[in-house]
């Protein structure tokens, strides 16, 4: 802990020793890093120290709030406690968000236990509960914390948002707190890091069918095979996630080839007048396994798919994937020679 | 969860009601509104629901919840079903 923490305000002196205390209103820098956190650049090293920081002028009888340490949880959290007294314990979880580092294990029970003691916090404060986020629960064992930290555990609630009126409600969770959501822009703000992270393998897949198809045809038809597995891509990785509660099935991989079968046909309109019945057909197999194949992941990002579904889903659009893309490729060739 | 809807009849959660102390974690943990509690004893009010997160699991003190939690996203899976068969080099996840 030293003055470079993000929002230094001063020192606070307390039983423990001096604690940060830090700003609650982010400025230019903050939400700068933020946005590029979004598109993957620095993400993984956006973190802050973990350890014991104050949030306004907090006395013994305050709140502990708990977070993580990624950075972008630790300025939501600071911003939407303006105004109040509270603590802020951040817990080492390597710059992963709670509900990631959750399902890792790193916000986990003995995370909590060795922070609460290397804060001395039982010396800071008088009471003896900790708030945790409702998505840090896979990862703490409430009743494990107590016993072997002396602070009892209480979830409050699932978004930091929320936190100002639980405070205001006495600490106790109303339902719509503990209730998931998956709204349009929670599903937008995601899209960004996945388009970054999937550029790759675009690149040599997009590159290896250009010069397939050119060496078969010409580069015209080469780079129109490109802007085809482009846009597969980009239905798969953008369509897919936004359109989510309104394209067909409850599977990810048949939303996301009805998302790939939305491009085949804007590809159609826009490129298909030359097109022979080999080609459409191959267009139409092709595209939407490619896209598929993108929405299908998004189920690592979505709060309510299980692990079950997403394996028993995978054993039977994997092969499918495969076997449309492949007779895609044989009717090309089969346009092309016979 | 409003709005969404996720496969059925595919998630590993199991509750043994008779181990059940009533203490109302899983109800405060769940994300989704899978458990219901009445007269001290949990039971499952909307088992399709669950994510496999593992928060009851873990937070139930008398151990009355069983789950296969983890890791549920198709690449992390794939990498993972890789690694298995030594055909990809360890380490690399999808959000790690």
């Amino acid at each position: 802990m030293s003055e470079k923490v993000p929002g230094f305000l001063g020192w606070m002196q307390t039983p423990a020793g001096r604690v940060p205390r830090i700003s609650t209103e982010l400025g230019f820098s903050d939400h700068l890093g933020a946005w590029k956190a979004r598109w993957g650049i620095g993400r993984m090293a956006y973190m802050v120290p973990p350890g014991l920081y104050a949030l306004g002028n907090p006395a013994a009888s305050d709140p502990v709030v708990v977070t993580a340490n990624y950075k972008m949880s630790y300025d939501i959290v600071r911003r939407t406690l303006a105004g109040r007294n509270v603590w802020l314990l951040v817990l080492e979880t390597y710059g992963i968000n709670v509900w990631c580092a959750a399902g890792k294990g790193t916000f986990g029970t003995g995370e909590v236990v060795r922070r609460v003691s290397s804060s001395r916090l039982a010396q800071v404060v008088s009471h003896r509960r900790l708030l945790l986020p409702i998505l840090g629960a896979p990862g703490v064992s409430a009743h494990e914390v107590a016993r072997r930290s002396g602070f009892s555990v209480s979830y409050a609630t699932i978004r930091a948002a929320d936190l100002p009126e639980y405070l205001d409600n006495g600490m106790v969770s109303a339902p719509a707190m503990r209730e998931l959501t998956f709204t349009f822009y929670e599903r937008l703000v995601l899209i960004p890091v996945e388009v970054v992270l999937a550029l790759k393998s675009v690149a040599v897949i997009g590159g290896v069918a250009l010069l397939l198809v050119a060496a078969l045809g010409d580069l015209a038809a080469g780079l129109s095979a490109f802007c085809a597995y482009l846009g597969a891509v980009l239905a798969g990785i953008v369509l897919g996630p936004l359109l989510l509660p309104w394209l067909p099935g409850r599977s990810f991989a048949l939303k996301g080839a009805a998302a790939g079968l939305l491009w085949s046909s804007v590809f159609y309109l826009l490129a298909g007048t030359t097109w022979n019945i080999w080609v459409t057909a191959a267009i139409f197999l092709a595209l939407p396994a490619v896209s598929a194949f993108y929405t299908l992941n998004f189920t690592g990002c979505s709060p309510f798919t299980s692990r079950s579904g997403v394996k028993k889903e995978m054993a039977i659009a994997l092969p499918a994937m495969g076997g449309a893309l492949l007779m895609g490729v044989a009717l090309l060739l089969a346009g092309r020679f016979l | 969860m409003k709005g969404f809807r996720y496969l059925m009849d595919v998630v590993t959660l199991q509750l043994d009601q008779a181990a059940c102390i009533g203490c109302g974690r899983c109800v405060e943990v769940c994300p989704h509104q899978v458990f219901s509690l009445a007269e001290k004893k949990a039971s499952l009010r909307d088992r399709d629901a669950c994510m496999e997160c593992g928060a009851c699991a873990l937070n139930c003190p008398v151990k009355a919840i069983t789950v296969d939690a983890g890791v549920g996203c198709a690449s992390g899976m794939i990498n993972e079903w890789l690694r298995e068969r030594k055909l990809r080099a360890p380490g690399g996840n999808c959000c790690s």
